[in-house]
């Protein structure tokens, strides 16, 4: 890890809310992509770069830590980037284990759908042992003592035309989000006529559903 | 694990907003001199004593706690300016008036840790509570105004800690308004369970979960 010494370190720019379009850093992207899963109802796009970069730069930051105790550095100073380390390790470890949760609960719906691409490679072994080992716990432990008819793991009856046993997200859901930019007027439903002009800056709480693109293109956060 | 918020509930926890506002800049004075500090979230320092420097509220609250700097209180939470917005607050009846979007938490923050750094702390103090009791009558007032046509709602100006505050009511309130509004209403697997009719056989509706 030697050669990667510096790397991690020399990222300054304001850390201000307002400003984040300016340069963001490392660990405001961290904290953006932190934001807004765990402000959207469904899973989002795996923030891959963002994850790895993170991980570098707090591997560096261990070892600088490291050296500095080593080197008899002040006391001080040392438990400073150590705070600086927690912080960021907590906005990763927050971020990863924010996304298990929602994988935890709509681990069939992700499956099933095109948010599966959304997950990173280790994500996607831990949706498919979840959803094995709950299929085989429910089976074991309900299903199999239930009626003929009624042991579908994800139907509650034979009857049942499409798979009505499967937890999905709310997309109905009401989020509050902050555009960076001017996006402009912007059509609220597809049937509708309502059109909100949204402004850089300005809380609004909308429907997830409708904005939904816009948090995908990451022109809007939420909040 | 200690901090993280429950999902269901509310999506950030109190801490949680603390923490994003402990990122926000703050000027301190320090005492003593210490090198720069090259930080993942950003370099700062270096530092000397008298010499003013910014730093994210986290460093001078762990400074400060060591008795290693002073804070300088930013200037919006001057005794002129919070009376000032006091007066606004009350005298516009919708409107918020811009404050920093962490006015809450730093404020606290510096309550609690910085009190000897505030000029006429306990005016201040006062002024801001004062200024949170008449922000949130309004926007408890401004739930009245949600109906089943509310597709949207502009908060311009409104902090973190409010929203935080407020999610879960306004997230509730407004989805009820926006289900009971659509005639068409479809059943979703999470809310709500499907009826199919089938034969004679006798059966329940089995809820999810």
């Amino acid at each position: 890890m030697a050669s990667a010494s510096d790397e991690g370190l020399g990222f300054g720019s304001e850390d201000n809310d307002a400003s984040i379009s300016a340069l963001p850093t490392e660990v405001e992207l961290l904290k953006r992509a932190w934001r807004n899963e765990k402000a959207s109802p469904e899973i989002l796009q795996f923030q891959e770069d963002v994850v790895r970069n993170a991980r570098v730069q707090i591997q560096n930051m261990e070892d600088t830590v490291e050296a500095y105790a080593e080197d008899g550095k002040d006391a001080l100073t040392v438990s400073l980037y150590q705070m600086d380390l927690d912080r960021t390790e907590f906005l990763l470890r927050s971020y990863l284990r924010t996304r298990l949760q929602k994988i935890e609960k709509y681990m069939i719906h992700i499956s099933k759908t095109e948010l599966w691409n959304r997950l990173s490679k280790p994500e996607k072994e831990f949706a498919k042992s979840c959803k094995e080992n709950m299929e085989n716990h429910l089976k074991q432990s309900v299903l199999s003592r239930l009626p003929f008819g009624y042991q579908d793991f994800l139907k509650q009856s034979i009857s049942s035309e499409e798979d009505d046993m499967v937890p999905e997200p709310q997309l109905d859901t009401f989020v509050f989000c902050k555009s960076k930019g001017s996006v402009g007027s912007f059509q609220l439903d597809a049937v509708g006529d309502e059109v909100v002009d949204l402004i850089a800056d300005d809380l609004y709480v909308l429907r997830y559903k409708s904005i939904k693109p816009l948090v995908e293109t990451g022109q809007i956060d939420l909040v | 694990m200690a901090g993280q918020s429950d999902p269901h509930l509310s999506i950030f926890s109190a801490a949680e907003v603390e923490f994003l506002a402990e990122d926000e800049l703050v000027e301190i004075i320090p005492n003593m001199s210490m090198d720069s500090l090259n930080f993942i979230c950003g370099d700062f320092g270096p530092f000397f004593p008298h010499i003013p420097t910014e730093v994210p509220m986290w460093l001078a609250m762990a400074l400060k706690k060591r008795g290693k700097c002073a804070i300088r209180p930013p200037n919006w939470m001057s005794l002129e300016n919070l009376t000032q917005v006091l007066e606004a607050e009350r005298d516009s009846r919708r409107e918020f008036q811009p404050l920093p979007f962490h006015y809450v938490e730093i404020s606290r923050l510096l309550f609690d840790h910085a009190r000897d750094d505030i000029p006429d702390v306990h005016m201040v103090r006062t002024l801001v509570e004062d200024i949170r009791d008449v922000r949130f009558h309004k926007v408890e007032s401004g739930f009245e105004t949600i109906g089943s046509r509310t597709h949207a709602v502009k908060l311009k100006n409104l902090s973190a800690m409010e929203v935080n505050i407020v999610r879960p009511f306004f997230v509730r309130a407004l989805q009820a308004f926006y289900k009971h509004d659509s005639p068409q209403m479809i059943p979703r697997p999470d809310t709500a369970s499907t009826r199919t009719n089938i034969g004679d056989l006798p059966r329940r509706d089995l809820r999810p979960r």
